[in-house]
């Protein structure tokens, strides 16, 4: 045996799309079965099928999914809603048992799928650290151990022996999070946990991955966010429809994605108002990357301006929503952010209705490369995040080297967040006389 | 340290996770891993039930006691039920000690995977804890409602004898009855929600059929052995006789029937529970 941490070979998991249900009634399969004399009569009748029944349509979440992860690397699963990876994920993690293939795993296995899994309301803090604690494997005295890091952690000192109902969202997210980092196994898998809390707190965590990464554990990380699979991941494991597609350096694999045509990624909408991203005062409804010739298009001429605009539903008057972009390159680095300054609706509110707000970056300003774009939509005063989309769309800037951007007649990598075309201008003053001593 | 390589693999050290085909039984090595969490998961069951009750704990007092005064009083004015010359509240109630016990880990037992979904689909354990504490932690009550039985005892004026050592048995075989029927339920549960509607009812007629109420001497001799096979005759009879003495003493052969009933239970309800458990985070 080789030093690997996790082996795959062809997993696959099947689903029966009937059994995705929550569940079925007893009732429904004695039905079922004291109606199939009568079915069967109808049938001799009229000769065809009187009620067809359902298929049992048969739905592969993860096909002959073949990897190998060295111990100590820390790898990003990613890929689109239902491309296979929570499915991976739970297979790994024991939860779920594959169709087929086989997966051996060394060393001490610990999953985090959800924050928090077990927190029970009625519990206090303390009551909850030690529940969720043997919920992860950990056992009683190692969790007493580290009580007094969990709680420092979580920043909940006064609270620890007070019902968790009482907490705010933060502060029961902090909690669950700091017994989960206390987890010390060999192989931690994780999906998404990231996705809760605020800024800072998720910066904690993203923290406290890296450390455990760098602390030479194996992880497996599941994520939307390539800002944060590229920040601590070097290696990527791109899913499409429950096949691996590509496996290498996180920000190849990345790029690829966003590059792919998995579905198109410069217009982004929301045809139902009740789930999309916002609340009950704003609800996004749509986001485009719009070029130059007035078309949404992924493909920016890194010399024309690009519009990004996002379309939302006020459904609450008398607030001032703010539509903000937060652009990110592929490395995960907040290129800009921009926030509506149109000077009509300066600090005024808006009433209810639909609308459309739009920016447009110049040309000749954008570094080449893959662009993400979260959309938000806040209010000051107080400051409140209404809506946020992740991800909403992205686009590439492409510079092709036909001397009229900055780069010229230069054919390389041109490093930078940003491409500025500057005005250069340079003038003769004339020949120097020459120098002595230099030939 | 993971570098720590050595030649030899312990078991332990590398699982495999690959599709699992026929009869999967328990495995104690990983139940005794996972030892820590069936004591957690008692532990929060017994203190989320009351938590957030007005008389918290005097529940469980109040339920049985009632029962028990409401049959005292209907069965004193309907007529006579052979006793055996003991007072009927304390002839009712002596059973009903080990019944309510039996009662509560069963209902507890059968909805214990349903009413935990997130843990179930959100990480990995032996799933058989969930029934087991659940089951285990009914038990908790026992002390309580045992202290009240000694009470109307010393009522009574009945003084107990060593028979009473032989309590704890009784009430192992009463929890292991539930545990069988509990991982039969529970994962049944799992696939069938019908399971959480039939279950008060079956609790209600499984009190019928059991001699809480009444003694098992109504029971004509030839029905005995089939009347047997409920092991809740044998745990509550013996029960009644271990703490008040008197006539009825257990029959060895009825008390064989029941235990062999509670065997064939509980095993196969393992053997169906690990069945179901390999699909139970698909279908919960």
């Amino acid at each position: 045996m080789s030093g690997f941490a996790i082996r795959a070979e062809g997993l696959g998991k099947k689903f029966h799309l009937g059994e995705r249900e929550r569940y079925k009634a007893l009732r429904d399969t004695l039905t079922r079965a004291a109606a199939a004399p009568f079915r069967a009569l109808v049938r001799l009748v009229s000769g065809r099928a009187p009620f067809p029944r359902p298929e049992r349509e048969e739905f592969w979440a993860l096909t002959d999914a073949s990897f190998e992860i060295a111990p100590g690397e820390v790898v990003g699963l990613i890929g689109r809603n239902g491309a296979g990876k929570s499915t991976l994920l739970k297979i790994l993690s024991r939860i779920i048992e594959p169709t087929t293939g086989r997966a051996f795993l060394r060393g001490r296995v610990g999953s985090l799928l959800e924050v928090g899994t077990g927190f029970h309301p009625e519990l206090t803090g303390r009551e909850n650290v030690y529940l969720n604690g043997a919920i992860l494997g950990m056992g009683r005295r190692e969790v007493r151990r580290k009580f007094d890091e969990i709680v420092g952690f979580a920043e909940v000192e006064q609270f620890i022996d007070t019902p968790v109902k009482r907490y705010s969202t933060g502060m029961h997210m902090r909690l669950a999070f700091a017994v989960a980092a206390q987890l010390e196994p060999e192989i931690l898998l994780v999906d998404e946990v990231l996705a809760v809390g605020d800024s800072t707190f998720q910066k904690k965590c993203i923290g406290r991955m890296g450390e455990v990464g760098r602390e030479g554990r194996t992880v497996v990380f599941v994520s939307h966010s390539m800002t944060a699979i590229t920040r601590l991941c070097p290696r990527a494991i791109l899913l499409d429809r429950g096949r691996v597609i590509a496996d290498g350096p996180a920000s190849e694999v990345t790029a690829a994605y966003l590059r792919s045509d998995l579905g198109t990624m410069a217009h982004r909408s929301w045809p139902d108002q009740a789930t999309a991203p916002g609340d009950r005062v704003v609800r996004l409804r749509s986001v485009s990357v719009i070029a130059a010739d007035g078309t949404a298009s992924e493909a920016i001429d890194i010399r024309r301006p690009v519009t990004i605009e996002m379309a939302y539903d006020v459904l609450q008057p008398g607030y001032v929503p703010v539509p903000n972009f937060h652009l990110h390159n592929e490395e995960g680095i907040c290129v800009f952010v921009t926030g509506d300054t149109d000077p009509e609706w300066r600090g005024r509110p808006k009433p209810a209705g639909r609308y459309v707000s739009r920016v447009t970056v110049p040309g000749n300003f954008l570094s080449e490369g893959t662009l993400i774009v979260d959309a938000a939509i806040s209010t000051l005063d107080p400051a409140t995040v209404h809506a946020h989309e992740r991800e909403a769309v992205a686009f590439n800037v492409f510079d092709s080297i036909d001397g009229e951007s900055m780069r010229g007649d230069y054919g390389g990598a041109v490093p930078g967040v940003v491409r500025p075309h500057l005005h250069w201008k340079t003038v003769t003053e004339g020949v120097p006389a020459p120098t002595k001593g230099i030939p | 340290m993971i570098s720590k390589t050595k030649k030899h693999i312990p078991h332990s050290d590398v699982h495999v996770i690959a599709p699992t085909r026929g009869l999967r039984l328990v495995d104690p090595f990983e139940l005794w891993l996972w030892r820590e969490l069936f004591v957690a998961l008692i532990v929060r069951d017994v203190a989320v039930r009351y938590k957030q009750t007005a008389i918290g704990i005097a529940w469980v007092v109040v339920q049985p006691l009632a029962t028990v005064a409401v049959f005292s009083f209907l069965l004193g004015k309907l007529g006579n039920v052979p006793t055996g010359g003991l007072p009927y509240p304390l002839f009712a109630f002596a059973a009903m000690v080990p019944w309510q016990v039996f009662s509560r880990s069963l209902v507890e037992g059968s909805m214990s995977l349903a009413g935990n979904r997130s843990l179930v689909t959100k990480v990995y354990f032996p799933r058989i804890l969930m029934p087991a504490a659940a089951v285990f932690g009914g038990a908790v009550d026992f002390g309580i409602t045992f202290v009240i039985l000694l009470a109307m005892m010393m009522w009574f004026g009945f003084v107990p004898s060593w028979q009473i050592l032989l309590t704890p048995a009784l009430l192992a075989l009463a929890l292991l009855t539930s545990l069988g029927v509990a991982l039969w339920l529970s994962a049944l549960n799992v696939l069938y929600r019908d399971v959480q509607f039939v279950l008060p009812f079956l609790a209600q007629i499984w009190l019928f059929l059991t001699p809480v109420l009444y003694p098992a001497s109504v029971i004509p001799e030839k029905w005995r052995l089939l009347y047997a096979m409920n092991p809740m005759v044998t745990v509550t009879e013996s029960f009644r006789w271990a703490v008040l003495g008197g006539a009825t003493a257990p029959e060895p052969l009825m008390l064989l029937v029941s235990t062999a009933t509670v065997f064939i239970v509980l095993l196969s309800g393992m053997a169906y529970f690990r069945h179901v458990e390999r699909e139970m985070a698909d279908r919960i």
